[in-house]
């Protein structure tokens, strides 16, 4: 529990000195929000929909326990293996048993945001075990030693002259080279030996169904599918809160998805896995990590219904201006900032408070969480736990003594006209964080209330 | 125990109980033909569809497309004397030189042409992805409008395996420039069978 | 009907021509507001940062000043939305839930109140609407195209009344200014990018003023206006549609 070195103001701050980056950053982001707009266009049920998968989600969360168990006893049927792991450390460490009990130093990896909350490739490595991610965006991040700074694209902030240069420096591509076909091909090929030689695959769980005790893994590029088809042993991270009750509920789920996310109707792969095939092991480890708390907070446990699709970064102005890693978090953006403060409060105060409160990410989320309403609720409950500047509770409370009182407020308002009239350069100087890049009001002659009062009704 | 502690927590923390929605119904479909709608799908996430007779055509096709030394496999009943056979029981290792692999579908959906394909179809279950061309037969009458029928469709099938497969495999992630062909196919081609 | 005037606390002091339009508007609709001159502020800046504890005493004021009238009219989405969202008093349930149920945004009050049809108003120029997110999500002033529903705009509805006016298109029809309450400065850099982007919006479309229901979103991109020495000028939608 502390303190991050540099808040999200901080590393925004940073982030937005170069103004062509930010440009290209945030129009790359809103035209993936346009896309999904017109993917969603295409639907006229759309609304009908979200408003379905959020009932739904709902009734997951107040029957949470029986799908669990009801999941458990159709997977182990399956010929699933099935472990529960109450945090991370216990998540990472049932990981490394099973590569330890096979005698295994090298595992493949697929997209798993999971995996990236308990840190898991920096646990194994130190013990000696090698973690290639085969997902292209999270390979790119893995190489140049970054967390990924989007759920679903892992290095949108990475342009392709700086991918050439990481490809040249570790898979020996030529230097200079940054056409995306060639990137391409050059990852197929490199990551291709990877899937054939490893013995070990990790993968993520987009939705587990209770009814069947079957998960399900969505990707574009088949990188989840080529690690585990050629695996003896297949290991799927998942939240405990990806259950759905009925596999009649993925068509609900699958429609919105991949539209929100990128706009495109589906993923090319959405792989139901249900029984490891002869020969194989298949292991599922189910992850509270925080959860089950999250759970029992009833303004933010609506939080928990999350699919991961990314809509609300994509439409996030703040977050298209800001990045990812402005948030010091695994998961960034609107979604990140009502998870993370239950996971340390103190650690990530500043995130709440990354947010004008415009309200366009409750209105992208398919699953419908109020998530601008809970970003408002947070902020009280930080500030009541006392993880707010003590400036900042300073100015507030003199603001709320001089505003809860008229003839307070009318003095202050006064006291305000007059210095930016008569002494300007008492505000608008480099103190005056208004000031930076914003000129001041112009003071008016008399207030409205002063006005009202000489001219009343009348003209 | 993780188990018991987690499920302790659940039941401690969880909300009041709250009902499942009545089950979503998709508005009736505009028509029951979905070849056009199924195939501009197709064609707008990169694959192909073609319209065949018979497996003689599809053969042809296929022999024209694709070089005698290229390794071509099948699951398919009617296309079996023509090539390779899948031997279910071979390790997965074994296909990492396929360049074509023809399947067949159980269905496919217009919406967003993604065709179902399960565990005995595939013969193997890495074949779909590791082959660098697929190839999907489907009945022309076995297209479906949407997901909700899809799910439908399977029902209670209980596969161990099951994938939706929709066009090639890609990627975006350089700069949200779409590259065809990424760690799967690099093409998809559905024919359309009578 | 008795028909109050709430006059947001910056508007008061450092607006008050978009207090006076409104004040001017309202009478030319033959209605006589009445202005509780003991009005100060309805809390939001406190709420939004987390103080809503620190809010009683502006709740308390608000309820003494709004309890006797049918309606609650005031020139800003943003108050209006925390008043209907975030109004109480333990002691006063009732008159609380009074005023919650009866404050209006001064657009809507218009066309769903008075139900304007014709203003007689004059404005012969370009003219950028800036939807403000609180009156547009919140109080659904206009429908924001983050859904798939019927497009319909409250505001546009009462300028498109106006003779002469010309109504641009920007690129994004309705992206947050960045303003956001404290925001402004506890996230500057953020928040004067978003300024300075939206307005870049408006000037790429040749608007010659930006209007809005909302003086605070105004406030901040004059602010970014006039640092970049612009001939664009923000105006209170209030402002326009008493035009002559």
């Amino acid at each position: 529990m502390s303190k991050p070195e540099k808040d999200h103001a901080a590393l925004s701050d940073v982030f937005t000195r170069d103004t062509d980056r930010v440009d290209w950053h945030d129009e790359t982001l809103w035209w993936i929000r346009a896309k999904r707009d017109n993917a969603a266009h295409q639907l006229p049920e759309w609304e009908l929909l979200r408003e379905q998968a959020s009932q739904i989600k709902e009734n997951v969360l107040s029957r949470l326990d029986s799908y669990l168990l009801e999941f458990e006893v159709q997977a182990e049927k399956n010929g699933i293996i099935l472990h529960w792991a109450k945090d991370a450390a216990t998540h990472n460490q049932i990981v490394y048993d099973i590569l330890q009990r096979k005698g295994l130093k090298h595992m493949v990896k697929s997209k798993s945001m999971l995996t990236e909350e308990c840190h898991l490739n920096e646990f194994l490595e130190e013990k000696g075990v090698e973690v290639i991610d085969s997902d292209l965006g999270e390979r790119i991040v893995q190489l140049a030693k970054e967390p990924p700074s989007h759920i679903v694209l892992p290095c949108i902030h990475k342009k392709k002259e700086e991918i050439g240069e990481i490809f040249s420096q570790h898979l020996g591509t030529p230097a200079g080279i940054s056409d995306p076909k060639i990137l391409t091909e050059t990852a197929r090929n490199h990551l291709r030996q990877v899937f054939l030689t490893r013995k070990v695959a990790l993968t993520g769980v987009n939705f587990a169904v209770a009814e069947t005790g079957e998960f399900v893994v969505c990707t574009n590029e088949g990188n989840a599918d080529m690690g585990a088809h050629l695996s003896e042993v297949h290991i799927a991270a998942m939240g405990i809160e990806k259950i759905i009750p009925k596999r009649k509920h993925l068509g609900v789920f699958l429609r919105l998805l991949t539209r929100s996310a990128t706009g495109q109707p589906i993923t090319t792969y959405s792989s139901h896995y249900a029984k490891p095939r002869a020969g194989q092991e298949m292991h599922l480890i189910l992850v509270d990590n925080g959860r089950s708390a999250q759970l029992g907070r009833a303004d933010f446990r609506n939080s928990l219904k999350c699919i991961r699709c990314g809509a609300c970064m994509n439409t996030c102005p703040v977050y298209r201006r800001s990045g990812g890693h402005s948030y010091h978090t695994a998961i960034a953006g609107p979604i990140g900032s009502i998870l993370a403060p239950n996971l340390d409060m103190e650690k990530y105060a500043d995130l709440p408070f990354a947010s004008t409160l415009c309200g366009s990410c409750s209105n992208v989320c398919p699953v419908k969480i109020d998530i601008h309403n809970q970003l408002y609720k947070w902020r009280q409950v930080i500030v009541k736990a006392g993880y707010v500047d003590s400036k900042k509770v300073a100015a507030m409370k003199l603001m709320s003594f001089t505003l809860s009182n008229t003839a307070r407020f009318v003095m202050a308002g006064k006291a305000g006209r007059m210095v930016l009239k008569y002494a300007p350069f008492a505000v608008n100087n480099s103190q005056n964080v208004w000031y930076k890049q914003r000129e001041m009001p112009e003071p008016p002659e008399m207030s409205f209330r002063a006005w009202y009062k000489k001219h009343g009704n009348n003209e | 125990m993780s188990k018991a502690e987690i499920l302790a927590a659940i039941q401690r923390n969880k909300p009041v109980d709250v009902e499942l929605p009545a089950p979503f119904v998709p508005g009736p479909a505009d028509k029951q033909d979905f070849r056009e709608s199924f195939s501009g799908m197709v064609n707008q996430i990169g694959g192909q569809v073609l319209s065949v007779e018979n497996w003689a055509a599809i053969e042809t096709y296929v022999h024209q497309h694709f070089r005698s030394d290229e390794r071509i496999v099948t699951t398919i009943e009617g296309l079996k004397p023509a090539f390779e056979n899948v031997d279910p029981t071979a390790d997965p290792h074994d296909l990492a030189d396929v360049s074509l692999a023809i399947l067949p579908g159980h269905f496919g959906v217009a919406e967003n042409a993604a065709v179902w394909l399960s565990d005995g179809q595939l013969g193997i279950r890495v074949l779909p992805f590791i082959c660098q061309h697929l190839v999907i037969v489907l009945k022309q009458d076995s297209l479906l409008a949407n997901m909700h029928e899809a799910y439908d469709r399977i029902g209670k099938d209980r596969q161990g395996f099951g994938v939706f497969i929709a066009g090639p495999s890609k990627t975006a992630d350089i700069e949200q420039s779409l590259v065809i062909g990424a760690h799967g196919a690099r093409s998809l081609l559905v024919f359309l069978l009578k | 009907m008795k028909v109050a005037l709430f006059i947001p606390c910056y508007v008061d002091q450092f607006y008050p021509k978009a207090a006076i339009a409104t004040l001017k508007l309202l009478q030319a609709l033959g209605i006589e507001p009445v202005y509780p001159s003991g009005q100060t502020c309805c809390g939001q800046p406190m709420s939004n940062s987390g103080f809503e504890h620190l809010s009683t005493g502006c709740n308390k004021l608000f309820i003494e000043n709004f309890a006797d009238f049918d309606y609650i009219v005031s020139p800003s989405g943003s108050c209006v939305l925390h008043i209907k969202e975030h109004l109480r008093d333990d002691a006063k349930p009732e008159t609380a839930k009074h005023i919650r149920h009866n404050t209006y945004e001064l657009v809507e009050f218009l066309t769903d109140v008075l139900k304007v049809e014709q203003l007689r108003a004059r404005f012969p120029y370009r003219v950028g609407l800036h939807q403000s997110c609180h009156g547009q999500r919140g109080l659904h002033l206009s429908q924001m195209s983050e859904l798939v529903a019927p497009a319909f705009s409250k505001p546009m509805q009462l300028l498109q009344m106006v003779e002469g006016i010309e109504l641009i298109n920007l690129s994004r029809s309705d992206e947050c200014c960045g303003f956001g309450g404290t925001f402004c400065v506890a996230e500057e850099a953020v928040s004067a990018k978003m300024g300075q982007d939206r307005v870049a919006d408006h000037i790429k479309h040749d608007a010659e003023y930006i209007t809005s229901s909302d003086m605070s979103c105004l406030m901040h991109m004059e602010g970014i206006l006039k640092r970049r020495k612009s001939a664009v000028k923000v105006l209170h939608i209030a402002e326009i549609l008493n035009a002559k």
